[in-house]
């Protein structure tokens, strides 16, 4: 039952990213989008996510559900030394979501349309930087459990080139999903361009920022390089997430959207797993030591019930979530108005 | 500001946010449900229109909802870390099995807000239904998780070890049935009151008449049969509390002596050095009949409780007093409103019963408020009951209080935003929604 429930929580996180990133991207291309071409930037991007993205969000939820009782002394070693990125990753949160239903559902659409819409774009920029930042600084060993002044403790348990690299890293990676989403959302031909434009730059962003990941790895000595590479399957991972992407750039030129997405996130994928499956089962790496989900579970009884919950809850969730997204897929050419 | 008062003031702020758009989260789609129903059997359009125009008030409140649930989740962490590491195996389960039905209350939501005319009617009313019913069950679910804090179940702790945990006891603790009772039907009341209330507010100015006029009757059944049932309930918690946790009952009721047949205090002002109450008026013999259904029967005091045990006494008092006393005025107005229903149908069309429940509008949500500090400031000094003290549980990371104020900042300007939103949704009711008798 252990790694039923390890597998669900490594799931969440990856849908969470996928999902819930491609949010987020939303968010990043309209704060990238130059202003004649907003407008209907956000009526594509309203009609694509509007339905799901309370469930995309979701994930997240779960995830630290899942940590929090299947794992609680990672949940609360992780609560305490990064408290300030996730308090910050919080009010992200927050005031994107609320401003994102703000702008939809204002009665009168006026001045405050201006407000909602600089909020959501700043804070889907802010959210995903954050998150990247505390994911960079769990696995990146700054977090000292000895060290009890403020600074050492509070501040550079995440305060690093490294942990703003991977937050980068994630902004990047985010925008690139959305983008590759959002081609397939419009029948407009200017705006396709424009969405292919848009994820190529992303691409690139990915790429340089992932090249900044390994520098500060570099700098700060972090062996970034050992785990991805260290082993079969690390190696594997990155050879497949490779791959995909030479193929992604020929299949967007031809325009296949649904292979398109599924390349694009079976890369983020192999991405997750090759960072992750070298140093498993230990999901935070501190100074000295690391905390293991495996030595650090819960007792039994609670992952028996915590396993049983969750496979329980995906026989209800995920058939009525494939629904979901499947009849919003299927209707969306059908004209509709999102105020009726 | 003391890094353990600011931690305690940012849990009771998030908590006291969060409740109110949950309780709204849970009861609208009922509302919804019916309201949608009678359009479908109908035909009468005045019906749908209020259906969506509250269908959007709910996906505003929705999203208010959850993203301070969300701030929630990680806050248990961030504030008490101590806690959580040692109470999240135990009362975890709800929580996890909470996360179910939020999954389903998001995805259902996502059919009904975005499924007008794209789906078979009955399958998209049908969805409205399961947001309704799945946010009811996880404000059940939550409300255990808060149970079990009271009522500590389901693990043997020893020597500051917590063993034999068994999570599922864990859930069904003792007072997990009386306060999901209690709060369920508070969600009603609290709900129900204040949309009746904007709907009245609304006839009374002349504002599209018979639109607000089906609303508010809609809103007003529910939140009377709740606001009748909700002493009932209370009196059940009362009793339930009287049991479990004596010093919570001591202090609500301000009881300093251990005595038989002891007197129901009505206002008053504690004094916590002379102990005693000033200026209260004692009913003799019901403080121990609500306790114990028994005139005659002893009730402890708090003189029977270490000092260090004590919880704030005058805030549990006064909070216990404003939740009663407005449960009390919002039973009356349920109770002449069913007489009027009744006997006196042309009570229904007065202006001076409109304006009786305009008057009750924010009463509901005042005495949840009240409610839930009588729940958790009666606690104290403990985290979970008996156990675990909260001060141990609190975050060693300093400064929390800057913390607090930045929450304080953005759920203030929320709370603007939302009022803000809503007066505008309903000044646009005429340019929306207008319809004229008969024609659609
Ligand atoms: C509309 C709101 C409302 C109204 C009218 C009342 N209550 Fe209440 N009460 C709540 C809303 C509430 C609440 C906010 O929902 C609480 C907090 C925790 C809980 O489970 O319910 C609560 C808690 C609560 C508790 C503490 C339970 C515990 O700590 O476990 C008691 C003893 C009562 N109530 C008793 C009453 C009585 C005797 C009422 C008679 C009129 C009453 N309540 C009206
Ligand atoms: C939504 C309704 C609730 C409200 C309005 C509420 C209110 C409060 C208040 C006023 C405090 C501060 C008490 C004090 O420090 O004197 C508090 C503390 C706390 N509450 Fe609640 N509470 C609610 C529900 C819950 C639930 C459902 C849980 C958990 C499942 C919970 C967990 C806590 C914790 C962990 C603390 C901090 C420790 C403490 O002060 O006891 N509360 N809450
Ligand atoms: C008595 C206290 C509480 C009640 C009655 C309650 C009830 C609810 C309800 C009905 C919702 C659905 C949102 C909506 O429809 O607007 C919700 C959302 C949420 N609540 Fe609470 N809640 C309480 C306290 C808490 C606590 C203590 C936590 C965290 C530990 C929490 C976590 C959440 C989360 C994460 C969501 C968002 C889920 C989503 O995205 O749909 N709640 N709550």
């Amino acid at each position: 039952m252990l790694y039923i429930v390890i597998g669900f929580l490594w799931t969440s996180i990856l849908l969470y990213l996928l999902l819930g990133g491609a949010d987020f991207g939303a968010g990043i291309i309209e704060l990238f989008t130059g202003k004649k071409d907003r407008q209907q930037t956000r009526k594509t991007l309203y009609k694509a996510i509007g339905p799901i993205w309370e469930a995309n969000h979701m994930w997240l939820i779960i995830a630290i559900v899942i940590l929090f009782v299947g794992f609680p002394v990672i949940y609360s070693t992780m609560s305490i030394y990064l408290h300030i990125p996730l308090t910050i990753m919080l009010l992200g949160i927050v005031a994107r979501g609320t401003a994102f239903s703000f702008r939809n559902y204002d009665a009168i659409k006026d001045d405050m349309q201006m407000v909602y819409n600089r909020i959501f774009a700043i804070s889907s920029f802010i959210t995903p930087l954050f998150l990247g930042i505390v994911a960079g600084s769990a696995v990146s060993g700054q977090i000292d459990l000895s060290s009890h002044d403020f600074l050492n403790a509070y501040i550079f348990s995440w305060f690093s080139w490294f942990s703003f690299s991977v937050g980068l890293f994630t902004v990047a990676i985010c925008g690139f999903l959305a983008a590759v989403y959002l081609i397939g959302e419009t029948k407009i031909k200017e705006e396709q361009k424009q969405f292919r434009k848009m994820a190529v730059s992303m691409n690139i962003a990915a790429v340089i920022c992932g090249g900044l990941v390994f520098l500060s790895a570099r700098l700060s000595n972090i062996p970034v390089y050992t785990w991805i590479f260290g082993n079969s399957i690390g190696i594997t991972a990155v050879i497949a997430a490779t791959i995909s992407l030479i193929l992604l750039w020929y299949l967007m030129m031809q325009g296949k959207t649904i292979i398109l997405r599924f390349l694009a996130g079976f890369q983020i994928a192999m991405i997750l797993l090759s960072v992750t499956i070298n140093h498993y089962p230990n999901i935070v790496i501190l100074k000295t030591g690391h905390l293991s989900l495996v030595e650090l579970r819960g007792h039994d009884k609670t992952i028996e019930a915590l396993g049983t919950a969750l496979l329980l809850g995906s026989v209800f969730i995920l058939p009525a979530l494939f629904y979901l997204i499947y009849s919003f897929q299927k209707r969306k050419d059908s004209s509709y108005n999102p105020d009726h | 500001m003391d890094n353990f008062i600011a931690a305690r003031s940012q849990m009771a702020l998030s908590l006291g946010f969060h409740i109110v758009f949950s309780c709204i989260g849970m009861v609208m789609p009922f509302f919804m449900a019916v309201s949608h129903l009678i359009w479908l059997r109908t035909g009468n359009p005045n019906y749908k229109n209020i259906t969506k125009a509250w269908s959007k008030g709910v996906a505003i409140f929705f999203a208010t909802g959850a993203v301070s649930g969300t701030v929630l989740s990680f806050e248990l962490g961030l504030l008490w870390p101590e806690f959580m590491k040692h109470a999240g195996p135990i009362f975890g389960m709800p929580f996890s099995l909470e996360g179910t039905a939020f999954f389903i209350e998001a995805i259902a939501l996502g059919f009904y807000l975005y499924g007008w005319d794209r789906f078979n009617r009955w399958f998209h009313w049908f969805t409205g239904v399961i947001v309704g019913v799945s946010g009811l069950l996880s404000g059940i679910l939550v409300v255990s998780a808060n149970a079990w804090m009271n009522s500590p179940k389901g693990f043997d702790y020893v020597n500051g070890k917590y063993i034999n945990i068994d999570p599922i006891a864990a859930m069904f603790n003792d007072a997990w049935f009386s306060q999901a009772l209690h709060m369920s039907l508070a969600a009603f009341a609290a709900t129900g009151f204040a949309v009746a209330g904007v709907h009245a507010l609304m006839i009374i100015r002349k504002n599209n008449v018979v639109f607000h006029q089906k609303g508010f009757k809609i809103a007003a059944l529910f939140a009377c049969v709740a606001a009748l049932l909700q002493p009932l309930s209370g009196d059940i918690s009362a009793k339930d509390v009287a049991k479990r946790q004596p010093a919570k009952l001591a202090a609500m009721e301000a009881h300093f002596e251990t005595e038989k047949g002891a007197p129901f205090i009505l206002g008053g002002i504690p004094d916590e050095k002379e102990k005693k109450v000033n200026y209260a008026i004692k009913i003799p013999g019901v403080l121990s009949f609500l306790a114990h259904g028994d005139f005659k029967a002893e009730v402890k005091g708090l003189n029977s409780i270490p000092e260090n045990e004590h919880p704030p006494i005058a805030i549990t008092h006064f909070a216990f007093q404003i939740m009663i006393g407005l449960g009390v005025l919002m039973m009356i107005t349920a109770v002449i409103y069913f007489f009027a229903l009744w006997k006196k149908k042309e009570w229904l069309t007065k202006e001076w019963l409109l304006k009786l429940f305009v008057i009750v509008t924010p009463m509901g949500f005042l005495a949840v408020e009240a409610g839930w500090t009588v729940t958790e400031v009666g606690r104290q000094p403990w985290i979970i009951y008996g156990v675990m003290r909260t001060a141990d549980a609190v975050t060693p990371m300093p400064g929390i209080a800057y913390s607090f104020y930045v929450f304080t900042l953005v759920y203030v300007s929320l709370a603007v935003v939302v009022t803000f939103m809503l007066y505008r949704q309903i000044k646009m009711v005429n340019i929306l929604y207008d319809v004229k008798e008969g024609v659609q």
